[in-house]
C-alpha cells in the first residue's frame, strides 16, 4: 500500500468538498439499487433483515435453548431426538437453521462445530457468525489440531476426553450442548441462560459458573 | 418468529454482541448478508446453491475477506439467473459514482444527484 485512501476526510486533497465511495461501496449500491428499481428486493425488507440480523438474532436464542434443556430433562429427550423441531418450539426456526443436530458434551466427550467449506452457521440461535469462525486457520486447525485450538481459547480438556469435531453443510447445521456446571443446582433457567457464551456452544469453550 | 422469552429489548436495549465486535465490520456487509438472504426468501436460490456458488467463488478469486466473496457471489448469481446483467451493474455503479462525485460531503449519496 503507498498511500491509504480511506481516511479522505481528513485530507481531502484531490475530492474537494465532495464524497467518495469505494469500489466495493459502488459494488454493494449498484446491485441493491438495481434489484430495488426491477421489483427484485424491496429496501425496507432488507432494511428490517440488517436491523433483526444485528440485534434480535444472536446467540441468547440458543443460550435459552441450553437453559432449558439442563433444567428440563424432557425437554432434554425431545432436543436430542428431535432437534429441529423442540427448538422451533422455543421460537426459534427459519433462514438457515432448518436442519439442526444437537451433538451433547459429557464427562467423556467434548464436541466442537466448524465449517471446512465456508461459514455454515446455525443463525436462528447463534446469530451471525463470529470472525474467527469464518478464518481459514480455523476452519483448517480444527480438524487437524482441535486440542490446540481449544487451548487457545483457554480451554484445556484431559487426555481422557474424545473432542469429535462436526464438519458443518448447507443441510446441516450443529450446536453444541455444553454441560451444567456444578454448583447450579438451584439456578433458574433465566441465571443459567445467562452464562451460557455463544463459545461454548461452538464448542471452542466450556460453561463456566461465575 | 416469536419473541424470546426473558427480557427484552425495552429492559435490555442492548443485547449481547459479538465480543469481537459487531458482526459486521462494515455496513455494507450487513446490506450484502441481507439481500442475499431477501433472494432467498423470494426463492431465487436455495443455500445448497447458494454453499457451492459461495465456494466456486472462493477458488476463483482465492483469498479475500469473507463478505468480499459473499458480494462476488451475490453479484454471479444475480447476472447468471439473469435478474441482471454485468453491462447494468457496470453502468449502475458509473451512476453511483458520479452521485457520489456530485454531493457535497457529509450528506447522504443518493442516485440522481448526478443528473
Amino acid at each position: 500500500m503507498s498511500h491509504d485512501h480511506d481516511h479522505h476526510h481528513h485530507h481531502d486533497h484531490d475530492h474537494g468538498e465532495f464524497s467518495e465511495l469505494s469500489d466495493i461501496e459502488l459494488r454493494v449500491r449498484a446491485l441493491e439499487s438495481l434489484l430495488t428499481q426491477k421489483g427484485y428486493v424491496d429496501a425496507a425488507a432488507l432494511d428490517a433483515l440488517v436491523q433483526y440480523h444485528e440485534e434480535k438474532i444472536g446467540p441468547r436464542n440458543g443460550a435459552q435453548v441450553v437453559a432449558k434443556a439442563w433444567i428440563d430433562p424432557a425437554f432434554k429427550e425431545w432436543l436430542m431426538s428431535e432437534p429441529t423441531a423442540a427448538i422451533a418450539s422455543v421460537g426459534f426456526e427459519g433462514r438457515q437453521g432448518e436442519d439442526m443436530v444437537v451433538v451433547e458434551n459429557t464427562d467423556e466427550v467434548h464436541n466442537m462445530v466448524v465449517c471446512t467449506l465456508c461459514s455454515c452457521y446455525p443463525w436462528p440461535v447463534l446469530g451471525l457468525p463470529p470472525v474467527w469462525y469464518k478464518s481459514a486457520p480455523y476452519r483448517s486447525r480444527a480438524v487437524s489440531e482441535p486440542r490446540s485450538v481449544l487451548s487457545e481459547f483457554g480451554t484445556e480438556l484431559d487426555d481422557s476426553i474424545d473432542v469429535r469435531v462436526w464438519d458443518s453443510t448447507a443441510e446441516l447445521r450443529y450446536l453444541v450442548l455444553p454441560q451444567r456446571p456444578a454448583g447450579t443446582d438451584d439456578w433458574s433457567e433465566e441465571q443459567l441462560a445467562e452464562i451460557v457464551t455463544r463459545n461454548s456452544m461452538i464448542g471452542t469453550e466450556v460453561v463456566v459458573a461465575p | 418468529m416469536s419473541s424470546a422469552p426473558g427480557p427484552d429489548a425495552t429492559v435490555l436495549p442492548s443485547l449481547p454482541r459479538d465480543d469481537e465486535g459487531p458482526v459486521f465490520a462494515e455496513p455494507w456487509q450487513a446490506q450484502a448478508f441481507a439481500m442475499a438472504v431477501h433472494l432467498h426468501e423470494q426463492g431465487h436460490f436455495t443455500w445448497t446453491e447458494w454453499a457451492a456458488a459461495l465456494s466456486n467463488t472462493i477458488e476463483d478469486m482465492g483469498p479475500a475477506e469473507y463478505y468480499e466473496h459473499w458480494l462476488a457471489t451475490l453479484e454471479t448469481i444475480t447476472t447468471t439467473s439473469g435478474l441482471t446483467s454485468a453491462d447494468e451493474l457496470s453502468d449502475q455503479r458509473d451512476a453511483w459514482q458520479r452521485a457520489a462525485e456530485a454531493t457535497p460531503h457529509g450528506q447522504p449519496i443518493e442516485l440522481g444527484a448526478e443528473l
